[in-house]
Order: structure tokens, then sequence, then C-alpha cells
């Protein structure tokens, strides 16, 4: 038989996360800290509103574009929240989470052979989806020493002729890095000399800790340049759910719709029928979950650095990305040996690129009480 | 809420340097931040909530009472009264068809009874109660009973 599976399906190598994944399971009484969900149940009243829906009936299409009723209440979220305008009708796509709408960005703007830059590390899917799109990403490192933030610098020495759009993360998985006004005007100075795109991935926005959030297309002049892409999953604990949305020009909203259409035809309704509740009426429960997360961080913050693994505070996300080269270990062998050893699973920091390398990822999307039982775990670890 | 009312309400038994830790403050702080929030009566008394199916018998009824209230001091001189029985643990005024909810806990059905029919049922001002025995708890100050955590989480995801 001749092969049957693509170069292009090759060409990606399958991801790390996974290889762990198949490592754990199976081992009894593991405390993860290598979830990238909350552990928080999506709150009842969505949950109830979800099954309201199912009781009424919702379990048609809908529009390509998604329910307008949602893309309306998504539309005066953004109003309220950030002082952004976007026409529900022509400007916002609803997706299968921000998955499918980072797919479809990609999709829709690059051509063959156009380069797109990322900064590592970074969230496992954002190579793979330029390659499958016939694109080449290009990795931008950032460092410790600069908080995992991308710098004008940077950008600017990985942008060749090529150079069509540039991804970025923040609040950022796996870092918990995130950027200041400032930082990002400066990002959006080298964004415009380039005339670049810019997919800004902001589906961790919610859960910021210091600081206010402000999206990349509300800086001066990014509006047209930016496909901002928000969803569920991670503010309302909705991952099941799947709903994600973009946010971008009629032009661009337009081409990914066609992308969207041919292959999902729809974001399921009764995710959008959820999500619809989730901006009516989460504030309250996402706030309580917020203070909670920003708890865990100061506790699981403090405790790696007291134990010698140096440690930023993440002024987002869920993630603490501690530095583990004082074990002499590399963040494989400091992943696999902690939960060989003591039963607790982290991510080693090279399965979110070459620059995670000496660090590992802790989800703090973890119980306090099961955070504790690991940091104590982690401690017994490093001490043996 | 007070962020350390918050954190006390999910669980009492959080000491002072953790939850100066979580919240970025100084554990002295956090201690007078508690003493203060005691001494003000917000915080009233640090304790567990049991499962008390579980724990060993015990039977708790909600009685409905109606009371003539008095002049000048309405229903609180019975209040008082009605409140200092150990096996009261709950005493509301309430607007509506009654005057007084009383849950009243007993070791059987025979000692709640008693306790009913001889001691509050006899008091001058109460002119009648309707007892309830309470059949089984679903929830409590917020917690759910009869309730097996499992996670359903996979253990490592992206
Ligand atoms: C940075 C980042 N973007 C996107 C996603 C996927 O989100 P969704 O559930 O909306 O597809 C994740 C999930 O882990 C993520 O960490």
């Amino acid at each position: 038989m001749r092969d049957p599976v693509s170069s292009r399906a090759k060409a990606v190598p399958p991801s790390g996360i996974r290889r762990f994944f198949e490592m754990v399971i199976g081992m009894p009484d593991v405390i993860s800290l290598g979830v990238g969900e909350p552990d928080f149940v999506t709150p009842w009243h969505i949950r109830e509103a979800c099954i309201y829906s199912l009781e009424q009936g919702y379990t048609m299409y809908t529009s390509n574009f998604g329910l307008l009723e949602l893309r309306e209440e998504i539309s005066r979220f953004y109003g309220k929240r950030h002082g952004l305008q976007y026409d529900p009708e022509g400007e916002i796509l609803v997706t299968t989470g921000v998955s499918e709408a980072y797919d479809l960005a990609i999709r829709a703007v690059v051509n063959p052979g156009d380069e797109v830059i990322v900064h590592e590390p970074s969230y496992v899917s954002y190579k793979p989806c330029v390659t499958f799109a016939g694109g080449v990403p290009v990795a931008v490192a950032t460092s410790a020493d600069d908080g995992f933030k991308l710098t004008p610098e940077a950008l600017e020495k990985a942008i060749t002729d090529r150079t069509k759009a540039l991804v970025l993360n923040y609040p950022n998985n796996p870092t918990g890095a995130t950027m200041s006004e400032k930082e990002l005007e400066e990002i959006a100075d080298v964004v415009v000399e380039h005339d670049l795109i810019v997919i800004s991935d902001e589906v961790y926005w919610m859960l910021t800790y210091e600081g206010v959030h402000r999206p990349f297309s509300s800086l001066n002049g990014m509006k047209e340049r930016t496909i901002l892409l928000d969803g569920f999953s991670k503010a309302y604990a909705m991952t099941g759910f799947r709903i994600g949305f973009s946010l971008a020009s009629p032009e661009i909203t337009e081409a990914m719709m066609k992308l969207h259409q041919y292959t999902m035809l729809c974001a399921p309704i009764t995710g959008q029928m959820s999500a619809i509740e989730a901006l009516r009426h989460g504030k309250k429960e996402v706030d309580a979950m917020v203070r909670e997360y920003k708890r865990r961080r100061n506790v699981i913050v403090k405790r790696l650095n007291d134990l010698g693994l140096p440690c930023a505070t993440p002024g987002g996300a869920f993630y603490a990305f501690p530095d583990i080269t004082s074990t002499s270990l590399t963040s494989e062998e400091f992943s696999t040996g902690l939960l060989k050893e003591e039963k607790v699973a982290v991510v080693p920091g090279t399965a979110f690129g070459e620059s995670g390398e000496g660090f590992v990822r802790c989800s703090y999307a973890t119980a306090m009480e099961d955070l504790k039982t690991a940091l104590d775990r982690i401690e017994r670890f490093i001490s043996s | 809420m007070d962020e350390i009312l918050e954190i006390l309400e999910k669980d009492a038994r959080t000491t002072p340097e953790e939850i100066a830790r979580m919240t970025g403050r100084s554990p002295a702080e956090v201690k007078a931040a508690i003493r203060e929030l005691e001494k003000k009566g917000v915080i009233l008394k640090y304790t567990a909530i049991i499962n008390k199916d579980l724990a060993d018998s015990a039977v708790q009824a909600l009685i409905e009472v109606k009371v003539t209230p008095q002049r000048g001091i309405g229903y609180d001189a019975v209040a008082e009264r009605i409140i200092k029985f150990p096996e009261v643990l709950t005493a509301y005024l309430l607007s509506g068809t009654y005057d007084i909810l009383v849950i009243v806990e007993g070791r059987n059905l025979q000692e709640v009874a008693t306790f009913v029919s001889e001691k509050l049922a006899t008091l001058d001002q109460v002119t009648g109660t309707v007892t309830h025995f309470m059949l089984k708890k679903y929830k409590e100050q917020g917690v759910i009973f009869h309730r097996k955590k499992r996670n359903k989480r996979l253990l490592v995801s992206p």
C-alpha cells in the first residue's frame, strides 16, 4: 500500500504534552499540576441555562457567524469592558473554541511560504497550524530575564520579507506573563513599520491579576490589523462547551467565515446558548474564581521561590513557570522524576518550545489543598 | 465581602500565615484584622459542618411558633427564653403566617417531641406550634451533602 499519511501531517511532531499524558495515565494518586483547564466546573446558572435550551429544543444549526443574539452580547460586552466597538454583523465570528478561531485566522491570512512569527514558550498549537496552512512558523524566544515578554528588538530581528503575521498570546500559556500597554505599543510600532497582521490570542485576559488588560486591538491603529481571539473556556470554566470567537475587520471576518462555513458550518448551538448566559450573568462567579486563582498564585509562587526554584509572579492565566536549573536536571528529567518519585505531574517547559528548557509549567487550576500537598512533594523531590 | 472572610468561610482552619501568603499581606496585619472581625462580632465562631447522618443519630425538626407579642418588647422577650434552651440550634423571627422559626435537635424523635410539648408549647406567649421533622439534608451553609468528588479532567492537557 502506498503511504496513507500526507507529508503535511507528518511534518509536525506529536505534541510533547500528549506523550506526558500517556505516562501519567493509569498512575494512581497522582496530583496533577499539568492541567490546562480550570478545576472549577462551569457555574451552575450557565449549566442550567444550557439544560433549559435543550428542553426548549435548541438543537439545530445556527448562522455560520453564530447566533446573532450571542454576537450582540459579545459586541456589548467588548464595548462595556474595553470601549471597543465591533459590529455583530460582519466583525464577529463565533467558533468552536479559540482553537478553531486560531486555525481560521491563520488560514485566512497565510499564503504558502509566508512566515508567521510566534513567541516562545507558547501554546502548543500555534506553530503546527501555520505548518498545516503551508506557512512557515518562525519562533522567537522570550526569556525569563524579560519576564517572557516579547521585546521589539527580538521581534524586529525575526522579521523578513516573507513575514506576514505575528501571533501574540498575553496573558501567556505557559508562563503566565502579561504585557503592559506601553510594552504592547512598542510592539505595535514594529507591526506598523513592517505591515504585519497580528493574531492576538487573549483567551486568558479575564484572568489578569495585576493591572488592567488592554486588548491589542485597542491600541492606536491596531484595530484593522488585529484578529483578536477570545473565548469562554478559561474565564467561565467552559472548556467542554467549545465556544470561542474572533473580532476582526469585515474583510478578514468574511474570509474566516468562508473557511468556517465549509469546514465547521457553525459552532455548537448548545455551547452558544450557554455562552449568552455567561455573558449576561457570569461576572460574579468569574470574579470569585479570579480571586481564588490569585490566592493560589500567591501561595505557589512564594513556595517555589522559597524552595530555590526561582519563579516570577505571573500577571495572568493560571500557570507558574519556575526555573528548575538549580536541580541540574533538564525539564524533561525533572518532570519525569517528579512524576515517578512523588506522583506530581507538571509539564516540561520544552513542550512549549525549545526556549522552555530549564522550566516546568505548574498549573494552579488545582484545589488549594492539592496544591499545598503537591508543593510538599516537590520539596521532598528536590531535597532527595 | 472582606477577602479574609471569604477565605475563612471556605476553610476556617486556614492559618493567618497562610492567609497572609494568599493575599500578599503580612501575618501580623492578618492577625490584627481577624482579631478586629472577632471583636466586632463579624466572626462569631469557628466550627465544623458535620454530616450527622454519618456521625451519629440525631434528629432535627423545624418548628413554626406562633407568638403573641408583648407590649413594649415585641417578640424579643419570648425569643430570649426560647434560644436559651440548648436543644435550640437556630431561631429566626420571620414575616408571614407564623412568627418564629426554631430548629431543634434531639437524640431521637421522642426527645424532640417532648421538648416541643413540654418546653416550647407551654410558654405563655406561644399560641401554637407546627413541627416538621427533617428527613434529609441536601445542602447546609453552602455545602452540598452526599456528594463524592471525582476528578473528571484529563490529567495533563495543553
Ligand atoms: C493560549 C491558549 N489558546 C487557546 C486555547 C484553546 O482554547 P479553546 O478551548 O477556546 O479552544 C488554549 C487552551 O489551553 C490556550 O491555552
